[in-house]
């Protein structure tokens, strides 16, 4: 199946990527160049295979319901292009 | 006698054990290593008071006849794909521009824990995502090795530890971090003549690695040899509980064990990765290296991984979709560049921030990430994929069943010219071929500097375990090692 310019328009906005009409041109034989070579899996009988979840092994653990950090947030603002009040600011998204 | 920038860690070690030299001169001897290889563009933040710190603890604790750790008095190069506390962290993407962590990767953490100290931060492709570190959004690093013609032509480390390889190999650094999603340690290690390993899957704690593709992401150390590989995996790993896929078992001694006879061990030959147009020098080189493990003692035997073909398209598949579920995370509110157009709304402002942050190749896998999981493709890419994953292990574990460990080239060809794949992403990807299958395992892989191509540029030979058995993968490469008398050097250019 081959992508057009409208399909990555749409695959841009879902991966919030602005793009120019040049840009969506230029990733239409790109992006069909790669999916296209990837297509061969499809010739692969996987009928009675189950997808692969966990490459080595591993329970998942539990640990106690308890609080293990915490007093942080200064540090989680530090790096924030705008904090204000303790909180991060973003603009305004209700009229 | 030798300097001290030719020396590796053991080298480092002793002569600081013994006295000859102190870890703040040699930390002030890397230190101008690094200052004086700006041309090399393989640094992005250069942290020479961080060495010096670790190497006066380590002095201090030499002079008080404390036990001192693995690593001390080492000084590391660490991808800046790392979290360092208080030091800028970028995975060379602009849209981390200016991120200064306020926490430690468990990995950098573990080495500093040993005694290392830190050169710097070192340039990467963007996001670990390329094969020759020409993706990062700070300039390509150039190789130190330039091919014997004469003609002087800039040359690709590899990648996507590009910047890790060139240190390395340059002797700018003795040794440095690098991780390896689908060959990033191994393919620049060959490029460059180092010895690069990646751990089985769980192995290192991913915690505080910027993530790119996270059921294949794995730090392991780049080095000069087998056994400075081996001291720095031992500093390097362990059990994480911050990491959910951390595997909690001990880390074995793999220094300690180190023996390049490899009596009773059968070597497997995977006839499928006898790939077309690959190189005859590629291809002597292979045969060379069975003629080494035969002459270790190993029996060689021929194995078949059906499915390899399979790999490099099911890769494309899995690392993009991981890919762009983890990258949504750069949306200009938490952290990085924030790009808002005048009157922009919140949507427009993640938008306009991507675009802006994201270099091509990353916006190229996030695209393909999310078509490839979006409604109505999701299984018959993504889960068939996942499957073709499973047949790919799979592969590996029948394989096991006549032989203890694979030897491949790591990579099809010598380092290429910048610029020369560029203009083909896809012709770009299948560099990765040899290193990719057993990515897709998770199992452990080191590449080990074999000889030298017609232009005088270094050749790798890939060396392929069962999960957890690293201790084998780095005796065969200690037999290829000693037997191979790999000693060239890049001359100095720079």
């Amino acid at each position: 199946m081959s992508i057009d310019k409208e399909t990555v328009k749409k695959i841009a906005s879902l991966s919030r990527i602005a793009i120019t009409d040049a840009e969506a041109d230029a990733f239409v034989p790109e992006l069909n160049q790669i999916l296209g070579w990837v297509e061969q899996l499809g010739e692969v009988d996987c009928s009675k295979v189950e997808p692969m979840t966990a490459v080595i092994p591993n329970k998942l653990r539990l640990r106690d319901d308890v609080v293990t950090d915490g007093e942080i947030r200064d540090k989680i603002l530090a790096n924030a292009p705008i904090a204000d009040h303790g909180f991060f600011a973003v603009p305004k998204v209700i009229e | 006698m030798t300097e001290i920038y030719d020396l590796g860690i053991a080298g480092i070690r002793s002569g600081i054990a013994d006295g000859d030299f102190t870890a703040r001169e040699v930390a002030e001897t890397f230190n101008a290593r690094v200052s004086a290889a700006k041309p090399l563009n393989a640094f992005l933040v250069e942290t020479p008071e961080h060495a010096l710190a670790a190497a006066d603890a380590t002095d201090k604790a030499r002079a008080a006849g404390e036990t001192l750790g693995k690593m001390a008095g080492v000084p590391i190069g660490m991808k800046d794909l790392f979290c360092t506390q208080g030091v800028e962290t970028t995975a060379a993407s602009g849209i981390l521009k200016g991120f200064v962590p306020q926490y430690e990767s468990t990995v950098s953490a573990n080495l500093f824990q040993a005694g290392a100290g830190m050169l710097g931060k070192l340039n990467l492709d963007q996001f670990a995502m390329g094969s020759s570190n020409e993706t990062s959004a700070f300039g390509n690093v150039i190789s130190p090795w330039r091919r014997n013609d004469g003609g002087n032509s800039d040359l690709t480390p590899g990648g996507s530890s590009g910047g890790s390889a060139a240190v390395v190999s340059g002797r700018i650094a003795p040794a440095a971090t690098g991780t390896d999603t689908g060959g990033s340690i191994r393919q620049p290690a060959a490029f460059t003549g180092i010895t690069g390993f990646k751990p089985t899957y769980g192995r290192c704690s991913r915690w505080g690695t910027i993530a790119f593709a996270s059921s294949l992401d794995q730090a392991g150390p780049m080095a000069h040899d087998v056994r400075d590989c081996a001291i720095m995996l031992e500093a390097m790993a362990g059990f994480d509980a911050k990491d959910s896929t951390s595997l909690d078992l001990p880390v074995p001694d793999w220094e300690a064990a180190l023996n390049s006879n490899l009596a009773g061990k059968k070597i497997g030959i995977p006839k499928e990765y006898r790939v077309e147009n690959m190189p005859a020098e590629i291809d002597a080189l292979w045969q060379k290296g069975i003629e080494m493990l035969k002459d270790a003692g190993a029996h060689i035997v021929d194995v078949s991984l059906p499915h390899t073909k399979y790999a490099l398209p099911a890769y494309y598949i899995i690392a993009p979709a991981e890919a762009s579920s983890n990258l949504s995370r750069y949306d200009g509110v938490r952290y990085g560049l924030r790009d808002l157009p005048d009157g922009a709304g919140l949507q427009d402002m993640y938008a306009a921030t991507r675009e802006a942050g994201f270099g091509p190749e990353v916006k190229r896998r996030i695209m393909i990430g999310t078509y490839v999981l979006s409604a109505g493709y999701y299984d018959a890419y993504y889960t068939q994929a996942q499957k073709v994953r499973t047949l790919i292990s799979q592969d590996f574990d029948k394989a096991w069943k006549s032989c203890d460990l694979l030897l491949a080239p790591t990579a099809p060809s010598a380092a290429f010219g910048l610029g020369e794949k560029m203009d083909d992403p896809l012709a770009m990807y299948l560099n990765d071929v040899f290193t990719v299958p057993s990515s897709l395992a998770g199992l452990p892989a080191m590449s080990v500097p074999a000889g030298l191509d017609g232009k005088g540029l270094p050749l790798g030979l890939q060396i392929i375990g069962k999960a957890l058995d690293e201790q084998s993968v780095f005796n065969a490469g200690l037999a290829i090692e000693e037997r191979a008398g790999f000693v060239a050097k890049p001359e100095q250019w720079w």
